[in-house]
């Protein structure tokens, strides 16, 4: 472990303080549900399926009881009175479900009320425990082939058409790489809806689908298999529907998603309401199903400047880390996320960069961390950006990353070639074999650039923190504190789909999620 | 005028004349010699000679990457190469943000949404949206624009009334959908809002879409138009010449690299 730099007790703090901040948020998390959180219900019954035109049955359910004013006791609630009708599948079930007139919708007697409760339960149990025995052959197969040791290299592939992702994903594997992540079509996280089957198209990468999670996911068990060596996979929870996109991962035995508690509110500009009690439910799903989670700090500093704004990466880590833990995360799937990103006109950036790397494995010693490349200043040079990715590869092994994302010398210019991906793994694998334990060999002096510089940003992370804590997290991310990016509670996209919950609410997944 | 004289020239490598290029590419078949020899011979097809295959990796199973070298013997009058006067080039996001700094002095307040019907922000979100597409920042990225994003569904009149209400310099307009023509009929109604408004020939109109070029954007009445494939980053390169065209900060018949045409 690179320097104390800051005290333990200091670290505590900052801990105490992340907590004070989200309690108020928990209020609100308890109070409200979503139609996405409603839609991952059902699509824990099995509604996986898609009606007309392609628009899932979880919607078409969920549309029909929100319409009907009868949502806010919970999907799982009208799902067993479908049952009660007489439906024998969950086709079925929606079937009659959205045929029946509102005022048929009425509360039955007590008794038949708990009834339906106890059996919609021991249908839920059923559900869970198929979804536990799918993660558990996943975990078996992981067991057999181990992964090479970390940081655990990973690449993106995003050629619009899963069935060409796989033949990337395969070569990038038999090239090196440990995990591979398939990036989502623009614009997939506003969709209020998860698109249904394989698809072959899409624009600037490919949507995320459940089948083209398990299409993606049998093809890396094959390579796998043949490699002798596990590869992960991972995709974006991120967007409309967090907690949907987590489910169908955990169901396809993903290893890894993207899921940040506050990405969508900065940077895709939905509702603040509906991203916190949507993360909350996809971070119990990801707690149950061993899913690394990856937090994107990596991209305040694409907005905001990298050097000025270190200390907001650090606050809002902590920030991160405490919405995870309460949703049952532990720190082995913590991917917290930070980046290479400083100027590289800077003097002494690699000391810069050094000492952040060193700062964040310090506050968070058991976390596996997620190291992004650089991004922002990268130049269509291919030969300068190539050496400059490579020393954010000598940084992820010094600082014991336990992910790091690939950077590709023709970053400014295309999603990568094939031969971009094996060129970076190639000098990748030789930066971590020539420098492993290099952390051990030298001790980063006390009163020097690293440490001073790692002192001034914690500082200046106890400010934020301190103020998100006086003033409350809505008025700082009102502020402008995270990635530079200002907005409103009320504001943003999806808040239409926040309900609050009726004093009967019923979510029997919930409740087994949060007692697991 | 007099034709400048003759400038033949080629590439150079480590002499004068030598015809050096260096190339990479990758092969979809598995390393071996025979692959080898495929990609010399495909780089004698593009008319390459002394060609070295300095690199051969095994990049997966059935590809195989190359480095090469090789000279050309192709050479030209550099003395004949007619450039369009391109006075300025497009600039970058730092050099945009720093250029605005300098030239305007103030943020460049922009305004934008889907107007109409139209349910599909996927446009206006990519211009618009600190992410932006392609890995082209979105104009709320630039510190020194200050852009709003209205989303989608919005009256033209609302999208009016609210950049009046923060001085706008430019207000974006995004039409997807294009059934019936109906992207062309909201898009002139919205003029005749703007004219209305008194803002039209004042504050910058652009139209944006799949269906939207620089021309028809004109003849609907708007200052430019955006098609498909725009980057955040071009539309704001325009706004930015077009706003110190305005203030006679920069000549009228001034033009730069990428402008709508």
């Amino acid at each position: 472990m690179p320097g104390p730099f800051i005290e333990d007790a200091q670290i505590e703090h900052a801990r105490k303080l992340a907590e004070e901040i989200v309690n108020p948020i928990f209020d609100l998390i308890r109070r409200n549900t979503t139609v996405s959180t409603e839609r991952t219900v059902l699509r824990f019954f099995g509604i996986s399926g898609a009606g007309a035109r392609g628009v899932p049955l979880a919607n078409l359910m969920v549309d029909k009881l929100k319409a009907a004013g009868v949502l806010n006791k919970g999907a799982a609630y009208w799902y067993g009175r479908a049952l009660q009708l007489g439906a024998r599948s969950p086709l079925e079930a929606v079937e009659r479900l959205t045929a029946l007139p509102t005022d048929k919708l009425g509360p039955l007697s007590p008794e038949q009320e708990h009834t339906l409760r106890e059996e919609v339960r021991a249908e839920a149990r059923a559900a869970m425990d198929d979804l536990k025995a799918r993660i558990a052959q996943r975990n078996a197969l992981r067991e057999q082939f181990p992964m090479s040791p970390a940081p655990h290299k990973y690449v993106i592939v995003a050629t619009g058409n899963i069935y060409d992702d796989v033949d990337q994903a395969r070569a990038a594997a038999q090239a090196g790489a440990d995990v591979i992540a398939v990036i989502r079509s623009t614009a997939q996280s506003l969709l209020d809806y998860v698109p249904h089957g394989a698809t072959t198209e899409g624009y600037g990468g490919t949507y995320a689908t459940q089948e083209n999670f398990r299409i993606m996911r049998e093809a890396l068990d094959d390579e796998s298999r043949k490699l002798k060596r596990y590869i992960q996979l991972t995709n974006y929870s991120s967007g409309l529907c967090m907690s949907e996109i987590a489910f169908c991962a955990a169901y396809e035995k993903l290893d890894m998603l993207l899921n940040d508690a506050m990405y969508g509110i900065l940077f895709r500009d939905i509702n603040m309401r509906r991203t916190f009690i949507d993360q909350y439910f996809s971070r119990r799903i990801c707690a149950l199903a061993g899913i690394i989670i990856n937090t994107g700090e990596d991209n305040y500093i694409t907005t905001a400047d990298a050097y000025d704004a270190a200390h907001t990466v650090i606050a809002s880590q902590f920030i991160n880390e405490c919405f995870a833990k309460r949703a049952g995360l532990k720190d082995w799937q913590l991917g917290i996320g930070h980046s290479y990103e400083i100027d590289p006109y800077r003097d002494d950036t690699l000391l810069l960069e050094l000492s952040q790397a060193m700062l964040v494995r310090r506050c968070f010693p058991d976390a596996p961390l997620k190291y992004m490349p650089p991004t922002k200043h990268k130049e269509t040079d291919i030969f300068f950006s190539h050496a400059y990715d490579v020393m954010a590869d000598l940084v992820a092994i010094w600082t014991r990353q336990g992910i790091q994302l690939l950077g590709m010398m023709t970053e400014a210019m295309h999603t990568p070639l094939l031969a971009d991906r094996y060129v970076a793994l190639k000098s990748a694998s030789y930066i971590h074999r020539a420098a492993r334990g290099i952390d051990e060999e030298f001790t980063v002096r006390e009163d020097g650039k690293i440490a001073n510089r790692a002192r001034e940003v914690f500082g200046k992370a106890m400010q934020l923190l301190q103020e998100c804590r006086d003033e409350g997290m809505v008025a700082a991310i009102g502020k402008g504190h995270f990635g530079d990016v200002k907005r409103s509670e009320t504001g943003g996209k999806g808040l239409d789909g926040v309900l609050e919950k009726a004093p009967d609410y019923f979510n029997p997944f919930l409740e087994l999620l949060e007692a697991a | 005028m007099v034709k400048p004289s003759k400038q033949i020239i080629r590439p150079y490598g480590d002499r004068r004349d030598d015809g050096v290029v260096q190339l990479s590419f990758t092969l979809p078949v598995p390393l071996s010699e025979k692959a080898k020899e495929a990609a010399a011979v495909f780089t004698k097809k593009m008319g390459f000679t002394d060609v070295k295959v300095a690199a051969a990796e095994r990049a997966a199973d059935n590809y195989t990457f190359f480095v090469i070298y090789a000279r050309s013997g192709m050479y030209l009058d550099y003395a004949e190469i007619d450039v369009p006067e391109v006075i300025v080039k497009k600039m970058s996001f730092d050099d945009l943000n720093a250029f605005i700094k300098e030239k305007v002095g103030r943020r460049i307040v922009v305004f934008g949404a889907c107007t109409g019907t139209d349910t599909h922000t996927v446009g206006i979100d990519a211009i618009l949206n600190m992410k932006g597409y392609a890995g082209d920042y979105g104009l709320e990225r630039y510190p020194w624009f200050e852009a709003f994003n209205l989303g989608s569904q919005v009256p033209n009149e609302e999208l009016i009334k609210k950049a009046l209400a923060k001085n706008a310099d430019a207000i974006l307009v995004s039409q997807v959908v294009t059934q019936r023509d109906v992207h062309k009929d909201n898009s002139r109604q919205f003029i005749e809002v703007a004219k209305a408004a008194g803002i039209h020939g004042k504050v910058q109109l652009l139209l944006g879409g799949p269906r939207v070029d620089h021309k028809l954007a004109l003849e609907l009445g708007f200052d430019a138009g955006f098609g498909p494939g725009t980057k955040p980053s071009d539309v704001a390169n325009y706004i930015v010449h077009a706003l110190l065209k305005k203030q006679g900060k920069e000549p009228q018949d001034m033009h730069y690299q990428g402008e709508p045409k």
